[in-house]
């Protein structure tokens, strides 16, 4: 079974093609895999009887030479994705016993490009979260340990998709990124992740967090999976007012293409206090690789960095309060009984909602509401254009930027934390480009000093994903990142 | 601009929240934790800075005024937590 389990997507597809492997045969090896790491709670819904089903019909098309893009992969979905007739509960207890009658476009375009999918992933609530542990399923746990054996946590809030896929009990996954929420947990996890341009994938059909940041994107064990998968998932959708109708460029060529004559920026104000010295030595070594592989690394500034992450957290829980004021007990999920309609309203809501959710809701209720919107919510959005006019600037004269993707590697599972501030310093590095609408990519690189993985993160013009690829490819060629977790599906040898 | 306790559960109210009186004080000293953190951004000069509220830069796209999707009452019932004859059902609001 394990052989099955190395193949990546790439490799995969072709041994199917090539009819030296079944989809049944393969979803057959994923569904016990996941079965094997079910302890480290990456998914909240296992679909295997949907899974097989959908590998025979993918054995069907591949018998009759109509196989699509992903014919056969299996997939893991972050459960934030609405998939019809299939339980949706973005990890919250207010959606508990809800099942979509509709499928998200991601989703869509996914099984209609052959992926079969083996179920729903564990995120944090409402994506809210750094570390998967606001999930009302309770937290998930990456494969990878520390010297002394603790539970890690797999970054987040699609710490469930990162961790699958690192755990191989999943090809491939999505993910979303309101705030770092893909390349975060990627970077925990030893995994590429892909932030994809701001419109670049439809968000109909996606729980909504902050829909001016919300972007979907793949979760892959390599960046040609990775270009792949972008390519299945990426459309032009009527249904989201904001996606885009610019065309994707050939992304799958691209993750081989080099950085020979590229300029590649490196923002002088990426660091901070507490940050790893193994990070700022592999931000380093990054440059050197791509130095050495053609490209000229330039010296340039993005002044108003610091500021992201305090713009970020008046927009995005402003944006949280307004849309999760859908929740009501009404129409669907949970409902407590009370009195009058407003008590129902109020009952409900505290009792469905964790306290991370509840804290957000609070807060941007507080920036928008009468007296405090001036002062609070639209000076956020003076600053994000500030935020937004630094990378404009920079990317008038450099192709893409090199940054770290995280200030620290993971850390252990329940953590105690009383300044809600800290955590948010996780998303220190990725935050930005979510403010500026602009891709970015997360490709592990490296190993800290306890053994465990670092990421390195490209951010590039809006929809310029091929860029990010070009250097992606690069990185992984050079840093040969081959360091397996200790927990996953087959690697007990 | 500090939070106090009255003021948190004034925003609840507005959030539809039920914040029990015991929470009140503890849920302002987290929320002024964070507000104190993001009083930060009053340092950035921003007078002549137009607001920034989508990043697409392109208009919204427009479409016709139709009906295009409807007879699915099932469907949009099909989750409710109480519903009756084809509607969804709430305590009373009329006495």
């Amino acid at each position: 079974m394990s052989d099955l389990l190395d193949l990546s997507a790439v490799e995969a597809r072709a041994a199917l093609d090539a009819k030296s492997i079944s989809a049944t045969e393969l979803t057959t090896a994923y569904i016990a895999a996941a079965e094997e790491t079910a302890a480290l709670n990456n998914y909240v819904l296992l679909t295997p009887d949907h899974a097989l089903a959908m590998a025979a019909k993918a054995d069907a098309r591949l018998a009759k030479g109509e196989a699509g893009l992903l014919e056969g992969v299996p997939l893991g979905v972050k459960d934030l994705f609405c998939t019809n007739g299939v339980q949706t509960t973005a990890c919250s207890r207010i959606l508990d016993g809800f099942t979509p009658p509709y499928e998200s476009t991601v989703t869509a375009n996914l099984w209609d490009a052959g992926a079969v999918m083996i179920g729903k992933l564990n995120c944090d609530e409402f994506a809210m979260g750094s570390a998967n542990e606001t999930s009302a399923f309770g937290p998930a746990i990456s494969p990878w340990q520390g010297a002394d054996k603790t539970d890690l946590v797999p970054g987040g809030s699609s710490g469930g998709s990162a961790s699958a896929v690192a755990a191989r009990s999943a090809l491939m996954t999505t993910g979303t990124d309101t705030g770092g929420s893909i390349r975060q947990p990627a970077a925990f996890c030893g995994v590429v992740g892909l932030k994809p341009t701001y419109g670049r994938c439809s968000r109909w059909g996606i729980v909504a967090f902050a829909s001016s940041l919300d972007q979907a994107g793949p979760i892959t064990r390599d960046v040609a999976d990775n270009a792949l998968m972008l390519q299945a998932m990426a459309s032009h959708d009527a249904r989201d007012s904001t996606s885009s109708d610019v065309p994707l460029q050939d992304v799958v060529a691209a993750v081989r293409q080099g950085v020979k004559g590229m300029k590649i920026g490196v923002p002088r104000e990426y660091v901070m206090d507490g940050m790893d010295g193994d990070v700022v030595a592999l931000w380093q070594q990054g440059q050197d690789w791509l130095r050495q592989a053609g490209a000229e690394l330039v010296d340039v500034s993005l002044p108003h960095t610091k500021y992201a992450l305090p713009t970020y957290y008046i927009i995005a829980p402003a944006e949280a309060s307004s849309n999760l004021a859908r929740y009501d007990g009404v129409r669907y999920g949970l409902r407590v009984e009370a009195g009058s309609l407003d008590e129902m309203y109020e009952a409900t809501r505290a009792a469905g909602f964790g306290e991370e959710v509840q804290r957000r809701i609070l807060v941007g209720t507080y920036v928008l509401s009468a007296g405090y919107y001036d002062a609070y919510y639209l000076k956020a959005q003076k600053v994000r254009r500030l935020i937004k006019q630094d990378f404009d600037t920079a990317f008038a004269s450099v192709d893409a930027l090199l940054t770290p993707a995280t200030p620290t590697a993971a850390f252990p599972v329940g953590r105690k934390i009383d300044d809600p501030v800290v955590n948010f310093l996780n998303d220190v590095f990725t935050v930005p480009a979510n403010l500026a609408g602009l891709p970015g990519l997360s490709v592990p690189a490296g190993l800290n000093a306890d053994g465990l993985p670092l990421g390195l993160q490209v951010l590039g013009r809006p929809y310029d994903e091929a860029s990010l690829y070009r250097v992606g490819g690069v990185l992984e060629a050079a840093a040969s990142f081959t360091a397996t977790p200790a927990r996953r599906a087959g690697g007990a040898k | 601009m500090s939070v106090d306790k009255s003021t948190v559960a004034k925003i609840a109210r507005l959030a539809r929240l039920n914040v029990p009186q015991d929470r009140l004080q503890p849920v302002a000293s987290e929320l002024n934790g964070i507000l104190d953190w993001i009083a930060e951004l009053n340092e950035v000069p921003t007078d002549n800075v137009e607001p920034l509220a989508s990043v697409t830069g392109h208009a919204l796209p427009m479409r016709n005024d139709m009906v295009t999707d409807g007879d699915c009452v099932d469907t949009v019932l099909a989750n409710v937590p109480e519903g009756a004859s084809g509607f969804f059902v709430v305590p009373k609001v009329v006495e």
